[in-house]
């Protein structure tokens, strides 16, 4: 008769996919009793959670809507996290791309969108370079903490906006906080008639390939990767951990920024206080969710945007606080953590 | 002038209360190894738990005591990912403060409905300790919970340095292995650190909520807990210093709410974005100077 026991070791391949799956079920199991405390169905609310919202083409284009933020963040957050850098500013980034994007949407009115449009994504992604580079080199010359430094730069970033729209950016008129309206041109255009999508979507697709390509395909990506398992190790081998981290830190700022200028150009056209929902920090729940991998890091931000878009249908049917999709979230987040060090062991006949 | 300097040093300890506690509270977790980012989030539940506790029992103090409890619970909530399991901090803290948080909106909701009027609790009344002496009158005249604050200030110092399981927290945040050599269980000690920060985290939040407010807005802390992130290393991991940061963020603060009412036209939003800058720039001028516990981020485990 043979026995079971746990080693330490790396789990099987075939385990790999199964965590996240089981970390989902596990999540719905505990949220569960939140459910029954707001006095509704569980099999119910998740039905309309997660089922409904593919159910109709509009809400399927919301959910790609919801997502498009999450994937671009979720990425930035990743490329940083896997180099062994803990950016936690993807929320101020985002609002750094955002910033230049206002400026350039409502400035330029004589450029046609073919100029507009990439002169925006550029500098938007600049603008998160620079937003990041302050922490990275604190971090890189100084060796000062950049998970509280990041953390700093977010909370600077909210007055940075609010400075802004209160000061020259607010309505003479009306005393709105709200910059300029963005002309015509400087738009995202809409992917599919009668919905929301926008470009951007396409624009965080095409991060992900690239993303993808570098970390998986390319020597920098060797780097990154060395860096973020081992420093020292990585240093052993001859790899000049500090340019690594300061590239893979500045990377991640441009791509929260892209983040902020899909916000602005794609749904509101103009910057407000409320344009971001902490999509930088939901960014690390997905980019957690997706094990740092750039795909699964997609389906990870797709997920988070179904079960946003699915929440606002529990709290219309059930009355249920819209608020249960956050808790998911969070909750997804502590479960997956957990679960991921089940990576760590394998189960032996002996 | 002396009004407007006497009114300011009252406001500057009502702003600096909160940050008191919470920031106390995150010295326990950070002296024994532990960097907690979930403090804005329990900050942010025991706002919710004190107030709906007050609320539905008709009782403050029994308010205070359900956002201790929620504290605590939260922190040892987060000792099981950190500390048993030896999970990633960052992200462990930063999936409390947003698993909190949810849960104090949703349960909020679920409560107290979605109701057109926010509900509202009489909040605790200031003490008057000089009725009649005009300046120590307006100087002296805060809540019971302030006082409290300053009072455990020196209580949380004689615990760190003179005791000895304040002894031991210091060990097990700078040399876990050691502690553990010496035969102390470091699990536990970690997770008792971190259970007595949740709690202290906690009374800020409600602070907030049942004494200052009389309710709960989902605005509250509104990054009060970052700043508690800031202050802790701007004091160096020390109470007394702890103390001076809090009332010079508070002063700050006051300062920029009397400015305003005055007219005089400054960005009030430099003001506020000041105490993040000072700190990136005292934590820069530090650099390596700054006495990080040195175990903090390393989780231990027992092989």
């Amino acid at each position: 008769m043979s026995k079971l026991r746990i080693e330490r070791a790396a789990a099987p391949l075939w385990a790999k996919p199964l965590i996240p799956i089981v970390a989902v079920l596990v999540t719905f199991l505990v949220t569960s009793v939140l459910i029954i405390i707001a006095k509704a169905n569980p099999v119910s609310a998740y039905y309309h959670l997660l089922i409904e919202p593919l159910s109709t083409r509009f809400s399927v284009l919301e959910v790609l809507v919801k997502s498009t933020p999450l994937i671009l963040t979720g990425i930035a957050v990743t490329v940083a996290f896997a180099s062994g850098y803990f950016n936690i500013g993807a929320e101020g980034q985002l609002y750094a791309g955002a910033i230049a994007a206002a400026w350039i949407g409502s400035t330029f009115v004589n450029l046609p969108a073919i100029v507009v449009i990439p002169l925006m994504m550029l500098l938007g992604f600049l603008a998160g370079v620079i937003w990041a580079l302050i922490p990275a080199l604190l971090k890189i010359k100084l060796k000062v903490d950049e998970v509280v430094t990041t953390l700093l730069m977010n909370s600077i970033m909210v007055y940075v906006v609010s400075w802004l729209l209160n000061g020259v950016w607010r309505n003479p008129e009306t005393g709105a906080q709200q910059s300029p309206e963005f002309f015509e041109a400087a738009r995202y255009i809409k992917l599919a008639a009668k919905s929301r999508l926008h470009l951007g979507f396409i624009v965080a697709l095409v991060v992900v390939v690239i993303i993808y390509i570098l970390i998986k395909k390319t020597p920098l990506g060797l780097k990154m990767r060395a860096s973020g398992a081992s420093k020292a190790g990585a240093q052993f081998a001859g790899i000049n951990v500090n340019r690594t981290m300061l590239v893979a830190a500045l990377i991640s700022g441009g791509i929260a920024g892209l983040a902020g200028v899909g916000e602005i150009a794609g749904i509101h056209y103009h910057l407000i206080n409320e344009l971001s929902a902490g999509y930088g920090y939901t960014g690390i729940i997905a980019a957690t969710l997706g094990g740092l991998n750039p795909i699964g890091v997609l389906i990870a931000a797709l997920f988070i945007g179904l079960i946003g878009t699915g929440s606002l249908n529990v709290s219309m049917a059930l009355r249920v606080p819209v608020y249960l999709g956050d808790v998911v979230q969070s909750t997804l987040l502590l479960v997956t953590l957990a679960m991921l060090l089940l990576q760590n062991y394998r189960i032996k006949r002996i | 002038m002396d009004d407007f300097l006497v009114s300011l040093i009252g406001a500057t300890l009502r702003v600096a209360t909160p940050l008191i506690f919470a920031t106390l509270g995150e010295l326990f977790c950070e002296r024994a190894g532990i960097l907690n980012l979930g403090i804005e989030g329990i900050m942010f539940l025991g706002a919710f738990a004190g107030f709906t506790t007050a609320s539905l029992t008709g009782s403050l103090w029994l308010g205070l005591i359900g956002a201790i409890i929620s504290g605590m619970l939260s922190g040892l909530l987060l000792s099981f990912f950190a500390v048993r399991l030896g999970v990633n901090q960052h992200v462990s803290g930063l999936g409390l403060t947003l698993l909190a948080t949810a849960l104090s909106l949703f349960l909020f909701r679920v409560i107290f409905k979605e109701n057109q009027n926010l509900p509202s609790v009489v909040p605790f009344q200031q003490l008057n300790l000089f009725p009649n002496n005009p300046i120590l009158h307006e100087i002296f005249s805060q809540y019971l919970l302030t006082y409290i604050a300053i009072a455990i200030i020196p209580v949380v110092w004689f615990i760190i340095f003179r005791t000895n399981y304040g002894l031991k927290i210091r060990s097990v945040g700078d040399n876990p292995e050691a502690t553990d050599a010496a035969g102390i269980n470091v699990y536990r000690l970690r997770t008792s650190a971190l259970v007595i920060g949740g709690g202290l985290m906690a009374i800020g939040g409600a602070f907030l909520s049942i004494a200052q407010l009389g309710k709960f807005t989902f605005g509250i802390i509104e990054g009060r807990g970052w700043v508690c992130i800031a202050l802790i290393i701007f004091g160096n991991w020390h109470p007394v210093k702890v103390l001076w940061g809090a009332l010079l963020f508070g002063g700050v603060q006051a300062l920029q709410s009397r400015l305003q009412i005055t007219g005089i036209k400054l960005p009030y939003e430099l003001f506020l974005a000041l105490p993040y800058i000072v700190t990136i720039i005292a934590l820069t001028l530090a650099g390596r100077n700054a006495s990080y516990p040195a175990a903090l981020l390393k989780p231990y485990k027992r092989e």
